[in-house]
């Protein structure tokens, strides 16, 4: 008996041997390429580390210098960290506005009974479609497209209605507006998917029941869709707000990395990407990105948090 | 009575003709801008000089020659690139992560809950925390313009590693495992001939994700990748913009640009079913 149990014993071990061979290579590599390199930004926020020209200044500990320099104001008053993180801020809001109204829409429409609309796949695979596209490819064809010689100011020009081009990238409404728009282009599609699943999650007992007390669809939605939608609408939320924060591809491309006009469109990452660049300023990227990645995480749970207790009440 | 349902059966109408128009509005939102990308790529640099139209240009096999054998802009050399690793990091990301969530979720080992709760807990943390380290000790030991530095830490991904344990959850028996071993497979070879199989449907959805991520993925290669030879086709794009614009022959300028979302839409088209399929599963990263 005990050396049966010594044998059953020995082979669950030989098997427990299988998943640590298993799991392995993925925790060397998390190691190697994540876990260190996160370690090292934090490490590197309390320290000087910078290129003058040549010249290599640092590594010399500040404590936190290095945050107390991003958030100090300079001598016009802005602090740009925070001015930059109000620009992706200020897009992302002028972009998930009506990426949400829209796609929640939708998704009532197309998981309506009652409609019961055709084509829904196809009518999918297209509103989909653009969040597959390269950022930096969509960016460059909406530039080109909105050009002083590009084809929109030509066929304005055509039909009278502008004078002479207009220089889409000269000022700070239309450039803000164009980013923003693609980022509602990108990202509807996407998220009328994942708010269409939330719906088909929901019991639909519920609906027919509603349907019976003769309930009109827009006290179903208030009163049915929405509230059971909230988990999966305030996730979508979050995760689009944290994507707006970590907004850079189509400003970068779009401003050519200079944020024009006069850095309105350059946003947080903008400025992480520009302390990489020639100066790596390892010291002031490190302060950047963990202040970002605390903001990040405070903005995630205030999301969730205040949507979460609106419609428990 | 009757004049209720009739009611009833015009506002129902109503509404449908208004949900199709306000859909179709939509798609049209969503193809126009593309549709105008191949029209442009159409039209040699002269007609783009004169007044708009929505007429076909007839130049676009000449655009293409033009942008395939550009000095300055490499593509042909770009989009090499750009499939090399996003080839390579969809196979290890998809394979590693199965392999993962396979050790995690058919093996009883003292560290199980720990890892599995591990996991879960840096799947939060956004990938730009570890850009700045990452970034510094590549240009340490002088790993920059190496492409497989962008390669191999797909073996590393949380997210996937979720989707593929909570696959393997609703899809694998057990017993399945027990009985291979009673045939006397070793460990790996059940994993490679009887679980990945089972998995295909997950593998292949997390797959296309992790090429389009991979292909249009600008930040971190625009950082570590400096010598033409090794630009990635996001690079070259965003360089187009830095290039003298007005000096640039237009129809090559959206050539390039059709040139670099070409693949991942050809992709796009073939497989749309599963790969929408996919997205539900919050698998898609911006």
């Amino acid at each position: 008996m005990a050396k049966g149990n010594e044998k059953k014993h020995r082979k669950s071990v030989s098997y427990a041997k299988w998943a640590y061979i298993f799991i392995t290579p993925f925790f060397i590599t998390y190691i190697l390429f994540t876990l260190i390199p996160q370690f090292l930004t934090v490490y590197n926020s309390f320290f000087e580390n910078y290129r003058n020209g040549l010249e290599q200044v640092g590594p010399n500990f500040v404590g936190l210098g290095n945050y107390i320099r991003l958030l100090t104001p300079d001598k016009s008053g802005t602090i740009d960290f925070l001015r930059y993180l109000g620009n992706s801020l200020a897009m992302w809001i002028a972009g998930a506005v009506p990426q949400f109204l829209i796609a929640l829409l939708l998704a009532v429409l197309f998981t309506s009974t009652r409609l019961n609309l055709k084509g829904q796949g196809l009518a999918k695979t297209i509103i989909y479609m653009p969040n597959l596209i390269m950022a930096s490819a969509f960016s460059m064809l909406v530039f080109s497209l909105f050009s002083n010689v590009g084809p929109v100011n030509k066929f304005l020009i055509e039909a009278g209605i502008l004078k002479e081009y207009y220089n889409f990238f000269a000022t700070k409404i239309s450039v803000r507006t164009i980013i923003a728009a693609m980022n509602f282009i990108m990202w509807f599609g996407n998220t009328t998917i994942v708010l269409m699943a939330g719906i088909m999650g929901i019991d639909q007992s519920l609906f027919e029941s509603a349907n019976l007390d003769g309930a009109d669809s827009v006290h179903v939605f208030f009163d049915i869709t929405l509230p059971l939608l909230m988990p999966i609408l305030s996730y979508a939320l979050i995760t689009s707000m944290i994507g707006g924060i970590q907004m850079f591809d189509v400003p970068q491309v779009i401003s050519n990395g200079k944020g024009t006009p006069n850095m309105t469109s350059t946003t947080a990452i903008m400025m992480l990407n520009n302390y990489l660049g020639i100066s790596k300023n390892y010291g002031m990227s490190g302060a950047l990105s963990v202040l970002l990645f605390i903001i990040t995480g405070i903005l995630g749970m205030f999301v969730y948090r205040s949507l979460a207790k609106q419609y428990k009440d | 009575m009757n004049n209720t349902n009739k009611k009833a059966r015009i506002s129902l109408i109503i509404s449908r003709i208004l949900a199709y128009g306000f859909v179709i509005f939509l798609c049209f939102m969503c193809l126009f801008c593309f549709i105008l990308l191949i029209l442009m790529a159409s039209k040699s640099n002269s007609q783009m000089q004169g007044a708009f139209n929505f007429r076909w240009g007839g130049h676009f096999m000449e655009n293409l020659s033009n942008a395939w054998n550009d000095f300055s802009i490499n593509i042909p050399v770009g989009m090499v690139n750009s499939f090399i690793v996003a080839m390579s990091s969809s196979l290890l990301t998809t394979y590693f992560s199965a392999l993962t969530a396979y050790g995690v979720h058919v093996y009883n080992f003292k560290l199980k809950n720990f890892i599995f709760t591990f996991i879960m807990a840096i799947m939060m943390i956004p990938s730009q925390v570890s850009a700045v380290g990452f970034i510094q000790l590549a240009y340490k030991f002088g790993l920059t313009n190496k492409l497989w530095l962008l390669i191999i830490p797909s073996i590393a991904a949380p997210v996937v590693f979720f989707y593929m344990k909570q696959y393997l959850e609703s899809v694998l028996p057990l017993e399945m495992v027990e009985a291979a071993r009673i045939d006397g497979s070793n460990e790996f070879r059940i994993f490679n001939e009887i679980v990945l199989p089972i998995m295909k449907p997950a593998v292949a959805v997390q797959m296309i994700f992790s090429f389009v991520s991979s292909w249009n993925n600008f930040f971190m290669p625009a950082l570590l990748l400096t010598k033409e030879k090794y630009k990635t086709v996001p690079i070259m794009i965003a360089n187009l913009r830095s290039a003298d614009y007005s000096k640039f022959d237009q129809g090559k300028v959206f050539m390039f640009i059709l040139l670099a979302i070409l693949p991942v839409m050809v992709v796009y088209t073939i497989l749309s079913k599963s790969i929408i399929k996919g997205v539900t599963s919050g698998s898609v990263k911006g």
